[in-house]
């Protein structure tokens, strides 16, 4: 039932996801592409859960709070870059330089 | 504290021995607990002396009440093995397992009786001779702690345990050589003797290593049992072991190469040189060699080093003492050449006749030490009271004392008779014994002809150097000064006491031991008293008195080189002209290197000291310590670790995007590695 497709879909999204957090430099873009790549993951569990059991699904509610805590932390911290620099560029970001 | 306390006064109720060998322990502990009453009046109330006099001298003379009923005990109770106290348990570390045990035997009775006798004796004379001293419960209190650790020397059970008291002994020596420490040349002379015995004390330490190797044990008992089986006769474990054992004797009991220390020790008070630098603690290393005399008659090279050590020393030291003036630089050098003939005794084999002169020895030397501190004293107090700077030790200022000191002159006379080998007197049995039978090993080897002929030349100088050391001092006219001269009078008869009593003893002593040839008296006293102890031995061994008509030559040549020597140096000595010490001109020759002792001070200065003080500076210092040590290892370590941060630093560039791509990199190799 469709589990090729869902995969496939599962990968191009985490692809671009993984793309995206490489290439991209504005920490807000950079975060999206996160939350892409969690949920292609998401997707996958759900997909496969049709052949392996309910686990897969039990797991995405996991992956979903996860990224909920992730999410709050994430943007306070850009909240609190942006209101020191005034930028959200990841290049102007590099105070811990050794 | 408490603990081994408790240990010590109920070691009687435990298993074994009882009565006053139960006690022994005592004999320990109390001139312990007087060091620790007398060192504390020495920081609050040093002013109290009598309270010190009484603790000082009580304390030493009940350990002597002690040993004297445990003797009487033994003598009793006929002592077959030793009689062991266990105290308490010191290490127990797997197989090694080390008591606290004192050990009563014949041998132990015997040094027990010397130290404790002797030693009240020279306690009591201390009374009269520091009396004025500012640091008098400082001086008891140091000289209770040495009798305490000179008993654990000789009652130890083990050598660990004796070692205890060997590096005590050494710890007492060195307080009270530098006693009068306000003066650097005496804090110096301690020293000295601390420095050079610890190379003594390395070989003593590498040889308990080796022996528990060999045997498993260090236990007295258990070495003479276990060494016959498990050590080879003449090998060279057993030989290794022994020649160490006597490398740390050479040091204890100033013998050559390591006896240069004890002449500088007369820097301490008189009395200390009596009791530690003549009568006991230098006879430790004798002591040593008897009680592991099962390991030295099991190896025939180092009986002869022994021997030839001890022959070597007793002629060498006897050189030098020819030609000293300080009254007790001579009685050193002679302390050092009669330490050489117990180690000739005991070299050969002659355990007891090792014992014996050790005991004779302990007599006549410590009245011949304590005599010369009388007359020290005297000078002393003359040149005090004209407020003079003479030396009061230099014969050259003395001489005539006689006639002002008669009780002095008379006993030391007896114990120049008897240190001389003039018959019936004590030295001359004890020294007999030890010359015949090293002449007695010569069938072995013809060497022993020449350790016997060292020995005789010696007894020869020993009389001429004391009939030399007695005209000076008590002989001819004074040479004090003329105002000096009102002030010379007898010591007080708290130190004259003690030295008739040593005199006595000097008198009598042979008979301890006396031999068969003697008319009166039961022989061989000490011979059949210590056969247990030396029985170990006696299976490798064959000891012979020379018989017949040999033995009476012997004598003969004995008592011969005593009144030649005697002679000599009496008429030598008032034939010549003596000058006082200021007015002496310079040695010449000869009697030049005599006086300076073969400049061997000189020659260790400079061919070890030196060396090992320049090696010290310009190596272990500016090369092993800064360059290594801080070079490489403490600013080296820093360098690489600071290398080694900056590199690891590189890898922070502080850039979230680097870090994710290597992040990622990361994550796609490690699933490669899973599913692989």
């Amino acid at each position: 039932m469709l589990l090729g497709p869902a995969l496939i879909l599962s990968a191009i999204l985490f692809s671009i996801g993984v793309v995206g957090v490489v290439i991209r430099r504005n920490a807000i873009i950079l975060f999206m592409c996160i939350e892409l790549m969690l949920n292609a993951v998401n997707l996958s569990f759900v997909a496969l859960a049709q052949f392996h059991g309910l686990g897969g699904q039990v797991m995405v509610f996991f992956v979903m709070t996860v990224a909920a805590a992730e999410a709050a932390v994430g943007l306070a911290i850009i909240l609190a870059v942006f209101r020191h620099r005034r930028s959200v560029d990841l290049q102007n970001i590099n105070l811990l330089r050794g | 504290m408490s603990l081994p306390v408790l240990a010590f006064a109920s070691a009687a109720a435990g298993e074994s021995p009882g009565g006053a060998i139960g006690l022994i322990g005592l004999t320990i502990l109390l001139p312990f607990l007087g060091f620790l009453a007398n060192g504390a009046l020495a920081l609050r109330r040093p002013e109290a002396k009598s309270a010190v006099s009484l603790i000082g001298v009580g304390t030493v003379a009940l350990s002597f009440g002690v040993a004297l009923a445990a003797f009487g005990q033994a003598l009793g109770a006929h002592l077959e093995g030793p009689a062991l106290i266990r105290l308490w348990s010191w290490i127990p570390a797997g197989a090694l397992t080390v008591d606290v045990t004192l050990q009563v035997d014949q041998l132990s009775l015997v040094m027990l009786l010397v130290i404790t006798g002797v030693g009240s004796l020279i306690h009591l004379f201390s009374v009269g001779y520091m009396k004025a001293d500012p640091g008098y419960a400082r001086y008891f209190a140091y000289l209770n702690l040495f009798i305490a650790f000179m008993l654990t020397l000789v009652l130890g059970a083990s050598l660990p345990v004796m070692f205890i008291g060997w590096e005590g002994v050494g710890l007492c020596s060195y307080l009270l050589i530098g006693f009068w420490y306000g003066d650097k040349a005496n804090a110096d002379a301690g020293k000295k003797a601390f420095v050079v015995n610890r190379i003594g004390d390395f070989g003593a330490l590498v040889a308990m290593f080796l022996l528990w190797q060999a045997l498993g044990t260090l236990n007295f008992a258990e070495i003479a049992e276990r060494a016959p089986t498990l050590l080879e006769v003449g090998g060279p474990t057993v030989t290794t072991i022994t020649l160490l054992l006597f490398l740390g004797c050479t040091g204890k009991s100033a013998q050559i190469p390591l006896y240069t220390w004890l002449p500088d020790a007369m820097a301490g008070p008189t009395p200390v040189s009596a009791l530690i630098h003549a009568a006991t603690m230098v006879t430790a290393g004798v002591y040593l060699v008897v009680r592991t005399n099962v390991l030295f008659a099991m190896a025939p090279t180092a009986q002869m080093v022994v021997a030839g050590v001890g022959a070597l020393t007793a002629l060498f030291a006897a050189t030098i003492g020819l030609r000293q003036y300080d009254i007790k630089k001579v009685l050193a050098y002679s302390t050092v050449s009669q330490l050489g003939y117990m180690f000739l005794a005991v070299g050969s084999g002659a355990y007891v006749a090792g014992i014996f002169h050790l005991v004779t020895h302990a007599f006549f030397k410590a009245l011949l030490f304590l005599g010369s501190g009388s007359v020290i004293h005297t000078m002393h107090h003359a040149y005090h009271a004209t407020h003079a700077h003479d030396d009061p030790q230099d014969m050259r200022n003395m001489g005539g004392l006689r006639r002002s000191m008669p009780w002095t002159f008379g006993l030391m006379a007896i114990a120049t008779l008897a240190i001389a080998g003039v018959p019936v007197l004590s030295g001359f049995f004890s020294k007999d014994e030890i010359l015949a039978l090293a002449f007695g090993r010569a069938p072995d080897a013809p060497i022993w002809y020449l350790f016997w002929g060292m020995g005789a030349l010696a007894a020869l100088l020993t009389a001429y150097y004391m009939a030399r050391l007695m005209a000076m001092t008590f002989f001819g006219a004074n040479r004090t000064g003329a105002a000096e001269q009102a002030h010379l009078h007898e010591a007080p008869w708290i130190m004259t006491g003690p030295l008739l009593v040593l005199g006595v003893l000097s008198v009598i002593g042979g008979a301890l031991n006396l031999p068969a040839f003697f008319p009166a008296g039961p022989h061989h006293l000490l011979d059949h008293w210590l056969e247990p102890v030396v029985a170990p031995a006696t299976a490798f061994l064959r000891l012979e008195l020379p018989h017949g008509s040999t033995e009476y030559i012997l004598i003969g040549v004995a008592v011969a080189i005593a009144l030649i020597g005697l002679v000599l140096g009496h008429r030598l000595t008032l034939g010549q002209t003596i000058v006082p010490a200021r007015q002496a001109a310079p040695e010449r020759g000869l009697w030049k290197l005599l006086h300076n002792k073969w400049y061997v001070d000189e020659l260790y200065q400079e061919f070890i000291v030196d060396p090992l003080v320049g090696l010290s500076r310009s190596i272990l210092w500016r090369v092993v310590d800064q360059r290594v040590i801080d070079g490489a290892g403490a600013n080296g370590s820093a360098w690489i670790s600071r290398q080694l941060g900056r590199l690891g630093g590189r890898l922070q560039t502080g850039e979230a995007g680097v870090y994710l791509v290597v992040f990622l990199l990361g994550a796609v190799w490690v699933l490669h590695a899973v599913t692989r």
